[in-house]
């Protein structure tokens, strides 16, 4: 499987610590190195007098960012279960401008305040204590306006989701603007305080052509698709379809649609016609392709852990491309309506006449007029009917991005 | 390894000699492989003031544990049988320190001193540090993270939020840097 690792379940919690200790002194030493326990330094960028900080950042985030992404587009690391902080637009605007406003009357930020008290340095220390008395003030006022606090929210949104742009792309974009600031800081640099860019390491053309490189490389590849996903857990989930683990028997799915402690979703993915001739009362209508499945995906993450999701088709072909398509996605709590809809109807349709058999998913019934919903097997009475059957849904718990970051 | 410039010997009248510092680009380029390692190993960015929140919530739960138990945001971080200390982000702060230490010692950058801008008394810096201080703090947990975990992880992944942090991040601090011109220049 790709990273993440679980941690706790391979270390323990005294491991996990360790290796958080480890992750956070290699943070604490980058940040030393950079000189950015100093708060002059740090200062010193808004007066156009250093630029190591803004080096420091953006070479930091473009050269994590390619490498989390290369990662990801060659199947090592997946990115969907990793933390992205979430968005909440306008607490983080203002958030941050407060924390920009402080971080110059300060000179630093939470992260090289520690670092600069580790060496020692006075004011530093006393900038530690501020943090906390802030964070003492927060607390304190923050359930005075928390409404506002939790507003503007949009969840896991990532600049590809909303510029609706492949990832490669924006990957690409952010170095080369990177890289375009990088030459404008030089410039500005030699103009003000007449520093020679030639005096600079030539080693740095050879990292940014390395990193441009790389951020090719990841537009090359592209991110994992839903084949990619499917290949990942096609070993497991294929064993679980041909053993017939997630077909689930017609008097199983009428059991769930009267049970009330179950947020089931039924997603009919057959052509609109037939779903307009007859369907399951609730059923949602997918056109049958992957790709109507995979825009209907969003819709589907984020429910309560009491979700189940029934896919069904006329018989099973369809609703098993569905279903190969939501498990590749992890929406895990999903299953396949057996024998289809032409099943369903053989045993709850009183009324309908069946048609001869010719090709697979073809509707074997034929109604008086499309019913839709309006059909008494589109919402049987489950008393009148005594149906044997082995359950098989199970609910679980999808691993998700713990949560990361200052969170 | 020379480590001089510790506390006590700067009293003695050493003279501090420290290191410079390397080159930008490269310091930035291993940070950047620290945080890909952080997301790759733990599935999470880096993070700091995350580890100060969790200590005051526990420290504040010593003194008044019915008050964090009532406060919607502070139960989240010590209600009831919640470990604050245990948390991950905790063991991350509590690197930075140590990381931050070590590699002073190897920079001999590791004795007391004010930093400060040349045209104010070490008085006045450390006042500013803690209004400053404040300011941050309060802004950080305002905006769910730091400069850290907003600007640094979030950003390196894509956030859309994480990235308006950084335009309000700098916004603010050109906003604010010719008030405080004073602070930090002749």
């Amino acid at each position: 499987m790709p990273a993440p690792f679980d941690l706790t379940g391979t270390l323990g919690t005294t491991g996990t610590y360790l290796v958080y200790i480890l992750i956070g002194a290699g943070f604490g030493a980058a940040l030393e190195q950079a000189g950015f326990g100093r708060s002059t330094k740090l200062a010193a960028q808004f007066y156009f007098k250093d630029f190591a900080m803004f080096k420091v950042m953006f070479s930091a985030v473009i050269t994590a960012m390619v490498l989390v992404f290369g990662a990801s587009a060659i199947g090592l690391l997946d990115y969907r279960l990793v933390y992205v902080n979430e968005t909440h637009l306008w607490p983080t605007i203002i958030g941050g401008f407060i924390l920009g406003v402080g971080f110059l009357v300060g000179g630093l930020c939470p992260g090289t305040s520690l670092v600069g008290a580790s060496t020692l340095k006075i004011d530093a220390m006393f900038f530690v204590g501020g943090v906390t008395i802030g964070i003492f003030v927060f607390g304190e006022t923050v359930p005075l306006y928390m409404d506002f606090w939790n507003e503007s929210y949009y969840g896991r949104l990532t600049l590809p989701d909303w510029l609706g742009i492949p990832t490669g792309v924006v990957v690409l974009m952010i170095v080369l603007v990177a890289l375009f600031l990088f030459w404008g800081a030089e410039r500005i640099d030699h103009k003000v305080n007449g520093a020679d860019p030639k005096e600079a390491p030539r080693l740095r053309y050879a990292a940014a052509g390395g990193i441009v490189l790389l951020a090719l490389v990841v537009l090359a590849i592209g991110q994992p698709g839903t084949d990619d996903y499917w290949d990942v857990i096609a070993a497991d989930q294929q064993a679980r379809l041909d053993d017939r683990q997630v077909q689930i028997h017609p008097g199983e799915l009428l059991e769930l649609m009267d049970n009330n402690r179950i947020n089931l979703i039924m997603l009919d993915v057959r052509p609109e016609r037939d779903f307009n001739e007859f369907h399951l009362r609730a059923a949602r209508h997918v056109p049958p392709t992957r790709a109507d499945v995979e825009a209907i995906i969003p819709d589907l993450e984020h429910l309560d852990p009491n979700t189940v999701i029934v896919a069904m088709s006329n018989d099973e072909n369809l609703a098993t491309m569905a279903w190969k398509t939501l498990m590749a996605n992890r929406i895990i709590n999903s299953y396949i309506l057996e024998g289809g809809v032409n099943e369903w109807i053989s045993i709850f349709g009183e009324d309908a006449q069946p048609r001869p058999v010719k090709y697979p998913e073809q509707p074997n019934f034929v109604f008086a007029a499309a019913l839709g919903d309006r059909c008494v097997a589109s919402d049987p009475d489950a008393d009148a009917f005594q149906l044997e059957f082995v359950p098989k849904v199970e609910i679980k718990v999808a691993a998700g991005p713990a949560g990361g970051g200052c969170g | 390894m020379e480590i001089k410039p510790i506390g006590p010997s700067v009293r003695k009248g050493t003279a501090p000699n420290p290191r410079s510092f390397p080159n930008p680009y490269a310091v930035g380029m291993a940070l950047g492989v620290v945080l890909f390692l952080a997301v790759f190993i733990t599935g999470g960015g880096l993070g700091a003031s995350g580890a100060l929140q969790n200590v005051w919530a526990w420290f504040e739960r010593l003194i008044a544990p019915y008050h964090v138990d009532t406060n919607i945001y502070l139960v989240k971080y010590a209600g009831g049988e919640a470990s604050p200390l245990s948390e991950t982000i905790v063991a991350l702060g509590i690197g930075v320190v140590i990381g931050g230490f070590i590699s002073g010692l190897f920079g001999r950058r590791v004795y007391t001193e004010i930093v400060k801008g040349p045209a104010i008394s070490p008085k006045t810096r450390l006042l500013f540090a803690v209004i400053g201080g404040i300011l941050v703090g309060y802004g950080a947990r305002f905006a769910r993270g730091c400069t850290s975990s907003q600007g640094l992880s979030g950003s390196a992944l894509l956030s859309v939020g994480s990235w308006a942090f950084m335009m309000a991040f700098f916004a603010g601090a050109f906003a604010v840097s010719p008030f405080v011109k004073k602070l930090w220049n002749d």
